[in-house]
């Protein structure tokens, strides 16, 4: 009888699971398929498929109508996004270390400074922020970007690396102070080998946040020549008024790409990462 | 506290310098002259010259562009966080009876979470919900009339907050890493007790989760917020600025018109909206929220 009914029950879980999960990844089926429609077979059908397909769609949004095309913000996007994370990582796993391991002066204070930056909305301090870069002359730069990260700025990632030093055994640390490490070669000999999951977590996270954001961009990114690839995308979306939209849609398909291939490629790191520090939503 | 000084170490300093420094130049700095902006008038060519509370009185009493946009945004958060959290916990129950593929359902509901803010998938969502597009393509083929999801005022709110809802991958990872502590001893004991599985999900598995939705909470309401690419992607406020949320006015009177000192204002009108709605989640916490260490004793 409570077999029977268990039975059921994980059936029912089971088809409410799927018919869930198909209308989840249902757009983004639909995004992949439509860039290889034409444009009329877009709109005002409810098929998924369409008679015939295009593949120009990708070649044409690609090289894009302007003077610079996705080539261009794709690159500009790496150069910006490539070191925006490792900066990141270089400093959040310093500033970790030093939490994590040490006792100095006013800690307890810092940290709960470091939680509360967490909770500091980012439209309080962006104003400021602006006037200081404009100051400095980075706007239309990516140093914006790229300095701040340098600084371990995001309270995000320095958390979730001092839960996992913590994790560490201390043996370890005591251990090769005896060999004589002093405590720089230890966090680079000793334990940056086993943070590896880590630091795989933090530098996933930033690129798909840096990769993907759209407000800063369009804050200190002005001139075409300089635009991410989410800059170029709301350009071809406000220029190709109702011509190519196949192209728009192939060019979402290639901005989101990087970002699935890391995600499927690295999704133990993302899941294990975000659920170890409990963190983020 | 002497006799721990003696232990300090202070090459942890060090380490934790080049955050010190950012923190300051970065955060503490554009905290503190935020707020002092926000009593100024400035537009960025002339020096910053003071106005006293202007700034406030003008937005409390004299800018319904606020008035839309702090009544859209309450509703959005509103509607947005409680769907999404609900959403979140109840595939998150699902998935963590010990069913096959787990993993691959993970998969599939987080993926979303990592593509929503992007401007992709606003466009995404943009093409969907067009008049003559997909939804209604399919909606219509079950007999259902056709709605304009994005150009109706009372309705396009509701589409963005689906983009959001779309998006409780991440919340519902944070529930299922919740839901995994919970030890299993604590259902045979009530099992054997003979209490109903219905007895035990409300006795031991929903009071064991409330910090985690007390954190999701908090979290997913900052965010929501200051919700900003689908509404400027999708509808740009509008239409008839249905969807001007906060961040979008915010925007506009700082990057289109420079009036810094106003948006500074605003932002800290926000930012005092944020905590005191934080504070009061906080302060609720204590009625609804169950701590371990509390029962244990230890």
């Amino acid at each position: 009888m409570t077999d029977a009914r268990n039975g059921s029950n994980k059936t029912l879980s089971y088809v409410l699971l799927v018919v869930l999960g198909f209308a989840m990844v249902y757009p983004l089926i639909w995004l992949v398929v439509s860039s290889l429609k034409t444009n009329a077979d877009i709109f005002g059908s409810s098929s998924l498929f369409a008679g015939s397909y295009v593949t120009d769609s990708y070649a044409k949004g690609w090289a894009g109508t302007g003077q610079y095309g996705f080539k261009d913000f794709y690159l500009n996007t790496f150069v910006l996004v490539v070191p925006t994370v490792i900066f990141t990582i270089v400093s959040s796993v310093v500033v970790a270390y030093g939490f994590a391991r040490f006792r100095f002066p006013l800690q307890t204070i810092l940290f709960s400074l470091m939680m509360a930056t967490l909770m500091l909305p980012d439209s309080t301090i962006m104003i400021p922020r602006y006037i200081l870069f404009n100051k400095m002359g980075w706007l239309d730069t990516y140093l914006p970007f790229i300095v701040p990260a340098a600084f371990a700025t995001s309270a995000f990632f320095v958390y979730m690396l001092i839960q996992f030093f913590r994790g560490l055994p201390r043996e370890l640390d005591e251990s090769a102070k005896i060999d004589g490490c002093n405590s720089f070669t230890i966090l680079i000999r000793i334990l940056l080998p086993l943070c590896k999951p880590a630091i795989f977590s933090v530098g996933i996270f930033q690129f798909i946040w840096t990769w993907n954001d759209f407000f800063n961009s369009i804050i200190y990114i002005s001139s075409v020549k300089k635009f991410t690839v989410s800059l170029g995308l709301r350009m071809t979306l406000d220029a190709s008024s109702a011509v190519s939209w196949n192209q728009v849609l192939a060019m979402s398909v290639v901005s989101i790409v990087p970002c699935i291939i890391l995600f499927f490629m690295a999704q133990k790191y993302f899941v294990e990462g975000i659920s170890t520090t409990g963190l983020k939503g | 506290m002497s006799l721990k000084k003696r232990n300090y170490q202070y090459v942890g300093l060090l380490y934790v310098l080049p955050w010190v420094v950012g923190l300051l130049v970065f955060q503490f700095y554009p905290f503190l002259s935020s707020f002092y902006y926000s009593f100024t008038d400035f537009n960025m060519v002339s020096a910053p010259t003071f106005v006293g509370l202007d700034n406030y009185k003008k937005i409390l009493t004299d800018d319904p562009g606020f008035l839309q946009a702090l009544k859209v945004t309450t509703i959005y958060v509103l509607m947005a966080v409680p769907v999404k959290l609900a959403f979140a916990l109840f595939i998150a129950l699902i998935l963590s009876a010990k069913l096959r593929g787990i993993n691959f359902f993970r998969t599939m509901y987080y993926l979303p979470s990592i593509l929503g803010g992007s401007v992709a998938i606003s466009v995404l969502w943009r093409f969907l919900f067009m008049k003559d597009g997909v939804v209604n393509g399919m909606t219509g083929a079950l007999g259902l009339p056709a709605v304009d999801w994005l150009g109706d005022p009372d309705i396009a709110l509701y589409t963005l907050g689906m983009l959001s809802v779309w998006q409780f991958g991440s919340s519902m990872v944070l529930f299922l890493a919740g839901l995994k502590q919970i030890p299993g001893d604590l259902y045979e004991a009530g099992a054997i007790d003979g209490a109903s599985k219905t007895r035990l999900f409300f006795t031991i598995t929903v009071p064991l989760l409330t910090p985690i939705v007390l954190f999701n909470l908090i979290m997913q309401m900052v965010n929501a917020f200051q919700e900003f690419t689908g509404a400027f992607v999708i509808t740009n406020g509008g239409p008839m600025k249905s969807t001007y949320l906060y961040a979008l006015k915010l925007y506009e009177e700082a990057f289109t018109f420079f009036k810094m000192g106003y948006a500074s204002a605003l932002s800290w009108v926000l930012f005092v909206i944020i905590m005191i709605v934080t504070a009061v989640i906080f302060k609720s916490s204590t009625y609804w929220v169950h701590y371990e260490d509390g029962g244990k004793g230890k």
